[in-house]
């Protein structure tokens, strides 16, 4: 069930939407190398530059007739993380799945506008692009955990055979690097061997935070990822998340306003299918522009 | 309390009312259990019925044996190796393509009117009469086929008879495999076939396997197609082994061989005048009842493996 995709169309783009992108690329500029996106550092209001991973351009996407992505235009700072907050039903899942091309597997789906992907300038949802491609480097965690009912060695190391991997050495070092990175290693080195579906649901998250992570992808996609975790889970799950922003692009769905605060970079808050405002964390958190915006993160909505 | 309460806020009132109701649940659990009793009980006196005619035929013999004119003489010995070769074809060629069908069906086929009506179709050739299969078996494989009345025409017509319960059952199982588990295999950049290899069939195995049983266990009482497409009802000799002394070690010569399989066996002394063929007919037929059941325990004890090793 490919779905055919149609590339950017840039000339219908709202004016506002264009003014307020910190990109200077588009389509055209494939030589200009990778677009720029500033933030504050903390406390000092220092401001740096960073890469741009992927630059979302005027994307829209459609369930059949139902327009339930409209002209999105965010940057997704590289190595960053970068929080879509707002209420149940404003897109933000949807918006994550455009990332890996999810939606691809649904009949009946439509994408417009474009995900750059840099430093190569691919159009993730582009029509030739290959949504199994995308799939391989941009890693996914789901809202509920969902091991494969294999042994946690076989989980982590599935991506890997995915790819072609045999060697048992070469599997068990990723498989390992994958673990720690997921901060699973020390609770599981013991038993590799074991079924994941006898891990505790914290466990399980970040054994599928490892088995995206086996990969390397260029970005991770997190889709609410502590909804169905308790507390003392959700920090940690929280921590691990800080911390991989050293090693990935993080993009997480949720919809916890604290954890968004707490875990990223920039913020975007949807309404509707549409941004309403895309922000440093700290600012939206603090000060945002939008009062929409400031009666959501305050509880009035949502 | 006063007269005017409502009954629904009298608690004397719904007291009352909730020992009816309770009394209505107890009435249920107790016809539940006399119906499901009952037909246990029926078979239980069945199968001890059987076996008491049966009982002085049951020894060594009877199974090595060929029919014979003499009842005391006579045994199931072709009827036995019969049905386990037309079983194996039934087998061989029903699970492949049901399977094959099925995960099609589940996991390929867009969702449009066309699928719907080979879907409601699937579904509806489980409850086509079997003698109805035996007809088009006799037409299609037995002259356009010109496979003649052997084991290989037989097995094909129950395959026939029982695709759709593979079918049905092997989409059951696939349908249970959530689509959380779909979405991570994908999401790690699986193809829908790895998708389906490494995950779907191997989480819905279980399952196959008890509808591949049931179905089998349906085909291997069914009398009424085998007749339909001639199998003999006397015969005294074996179909060619399928082992060999000499390489290859294996042949399929017995494909084409004429055989007999167990209900023909028993309809056939059955249906005879001398008394002491319905003893024969009783033993055989225990044999087959003792079968089916010990099908049907495989397939459970399956199930409860594989649900024990995954839960989801």
């Amino acid at each position: 069930m490919e779905v055919t995709t149609e590339s950017a169309n840039t000339s219908n783009a709202p004016a506002r939407a264009r003014q307020e992108s910190p990109l200077q690329n588009d389509a055209s500029s494939r030589q200009s190398g990778t677009p720029r996106i500033s933030i504050t550092v903390d406390d000092t209001r220092k401001v740096r530059t960073l890469n741009v991973k992927a630059a979302v351009d005027n994307l829209n996407f459609y369930y059949g007739q139902h327009r339930a992505l409209k002209n999105l235009t965010i940057p997704i700072a590289d190595k960053q993380v970068t929080a879509l907050i707002g209420p149940s039903g404003c897109g933000k899942s949807t918006f994550l799945r455009c990332f890996n091309r999810m939606h691809d597997l649904q009949p009946d789906t439509r994408y417009e506008g474009s995900i750059t992907l840099h430093p190569d300038n691919l159009n993730l949802v582009g029509s030739g692009v290959d949504p199994i491609e995308v799939r391989m480097r941009i890693g996914m965690v789901f809202q509920k955990p969902n091991p494969f009912p294999k042994s946690i060695f076989e989980n982590v190391a599935y991506g890997l055979r995915l790819r072609g991997v045999r060697n048992r050495a070469t599997l068990g070092e990723e498989v390992e690097k994958a673990l720690r990175g997921a901060a699973l290693w020390d609770e599981v080195k013991d038993r590799l061997q074991d079924s994941a579906l006898a891990l505790s649901g914290g466990q399980m998250q970040r054994l599928c935070i490892a088995r995206a992570l086996a990969t390397t992808p260029e970005i991770l996609l997190f889709d609410e990822p502590t909804s169905a975790l308790d507390p003392i889970a959700t920090a940690k799950i929280e921590e691990l998340i800080s911390t991989l922003r050293d090693q990935v692009t993080v993009l997480i769905v949720t919809h916890n306003m604290q954890q968004a605060a707490r875990v990223s970079d920039y913020t975007a808050f949807m309404y509707l299918g549409e941004l309403i405002e895309f922000d440093e964390a700290a600012k939206i958190f603090t000060n945002p522009s939008k009062k929409a915006t400031e009666d959501y993160i305050t509880g009035r909505y949502g | 309390m006063s007269a005017n309460v409502a009954p629904y806020r009298n608690f004397e009132a719904l007291r009352a009312g909730l020992i009816r109701r309770k009394m209505m649940d107890k009435v249920f659990v107790i016809i539940g259990l006399i119906v499901m009793l009952a037909c246990l009980a029926i078979l239980a006196i069945l199968f001890i019925d059987l076996v008491r005619d049966g009982a002085p035929r049951f020894s060594w013999d009877f199974f090595t044996n060929f029919a014979s004119r003499n009842a005391a003489r006579a045994g199931i010995l072709a009827a036995w190796v019969g049905t386990t070769l037309v079983m194996t074809v039934t087998a061989v060629c029903a699970v492949p393509v049901g399977v094959a069908a099925a995960i099609y069906l589940e996991e390929y086929a867009p969702k449009n009117w066309f699928t719907a009506v080979i879907e409601i179709n699937v579904t509806n050739l489980a409850g086509v009469p079997s003698i109805v299969y035996g007809l088009l078996a006799l037409g299609l494989f037995v002259y356009q086929f010109d496979l003649g009345q052997s084991i290989a025409a037989a097995g094909l017509t129950l395959a026939l008879l029982i695709l759709p319960i593979v079918i049905v059952a092997t989409r059951e199982a696939i349908r249970s495999v959530p689509n959380a588990i779909r979405e991570a295999a994908y999401g790690l950049g699986a193809t829908r076939w790895e998708v389906t290899k490494d995950h779907v069939l191997p989480y819905s195995t279980g399952g196959v396997l008890t509808g591949m049983i049931l179905g089998l266990s349906r085909a291997i009482g069914e009398t009424a197609p085998i007749i339909t497409i001639g199998a003999l009802s006397f015969i005294a000799f074996l179909p060619e082994s399928p082992f060999k002394g000499e390489f290859p070690f294996i042949s399929f010569a017995w494909l084409n061989d004429p055989f007999t399989v167990m209900p023909i066996q028993m309809f056939n002394w059955v249906s005879r005048p001398d008394q002491a063929f319905q003893s024969n007919a009783a033993a055989a037929g225990a044999i087959l009842l003792g079968m089916t059941l010990l099908m049907n325990g495989m397939a459970i004890w399956i199930r409860y493996r594989f649900r024990k090793k995954i839960n989801w």
